[in-house]
């Protein structure tokens, strides 16, 4: 099956690039925007789904500063 | 006295760590695939972008055959020491305490600047003393070391940047770690850059006299 993890910057942790981009909205013309966080989506084919939380914990993500959440399984 | 220095696909500043091992003793390259250590007394993990960084720096090149190896050596007690991109491996090994994090000002930071010796009773500090300042450059864009608080107390802490110089927004200004024992050390900044006068700065090789000096007087 195809599966995906969303995997984010853990709260309280200071994410430059989300920083970045809040700074860039208002150059555009964008306003009304704050609290941005950059994460990253992996996508893949699993044949056992059950093994995703362990993929996620030994690899995919590093529990100390990031949380993942499993979708589309 | 031999060291063994850590080659991975993408790894960059082996020479320069070779030249710095040199200086003390002997020293042959481990190449990634190989499970064996080749019987060497102490190893580096040096500085580059281990399997292009993917991923997250570090997370690839943790599961290669050399780390298991180097993994059972650190276990064993023996003397290992991570520089930038081997820092970023071992903290994702779990052989070092935290993570390391993009720089705070989100831009790749090179140059030279002073660290203060923390610690001075780790196998590759032993040469140092507590509050003496080494001047090494620095190069890294992902260097931010973070530890959440509730691990902070029981942190060793063997370098931190010196004159309110933190380059990258690290927790209290560290530079390096050690694990508990001692024997594991990581830091962001470049000791192996630092060997030769000609570069300015001969602060480096104190590390690596350090195991060195601690295998003779043994």
């Amino acid at each position: 099956m195809r599966a995906q993890v969303l995997i984010r910057p853990k709260a309280g942790i200071l994410d430059p690039q989300g920083v970045a981009v809040e700074q860039a909205l208002p150059a555009l013309g964008f306003s009304g925007v704050s609290d941005v966080r950059i994460g990253r989506l992996v996508e893949l084919e699993v044949d056992d789904p059950a093994q995703l939380e362990a993929m996620c914990e030994r690899l995919l993500a590093n529990p100390l500063i990031e949380d993942y959440e499993i979708v589309g399984r | 006295m031999r060291f063994g220095v850590v080659q991975f696909p993408g790894t960059c500043d082996e020479r320069d760590a070779l030249l710095a091992c040199g200086q003390v003793g002997d020293a042959e390259l481990l190449w990634h695939g190989d499970a064996d250590l080749k019987g060497v007394d102490a190893v580096v993990i040096p500085g580059g972008f281990s399997y292009g960084d993917y991923l997250r720096v570090g997370a690839i090149a943790r599961f290669s055959p050399v780390m298991s190896a180097v993994s059972a050596f650190a276990r064993e007690g023996g003397p290992v020491l991570g520089i930038c991109n081997g820092f970023q491996v071992l903290c994702e090994a779990g052989l070092l305490p935290g993570a390391l994090l993009p720089n705070l000002e989100r831009r790749f930071i090179c140059r030279q600047l002073d660290i203060e010796v923390v610690d001075a009773g780790t196998p590759w500090t032993r040469a140092l003393s507590a509050g003496q300042l080494l001047s090494i450059p620095a190069k890294h864009t992902t260097g931010r070391w973070y530890a959440p608080p509730a691990l902070l107390d029981d942190v060793r802490v063997v370098f931190r940047y010196a004159h309110d110089g933190n380059p990258n927004g690290s927790t209290n200004d560290v530079a390096g770690v050690a694990n508990a024992a001692g024997n594991v050390v990581g830091l962001m900044p470049h000791p192996e850059h630092a060997i030769d006068a000609l570069r300015g700065s001969v602060d480096g090789l104190g590390l690596f006299a350090s195991p060195a000096g601690a295998l003779a007087g043994a």
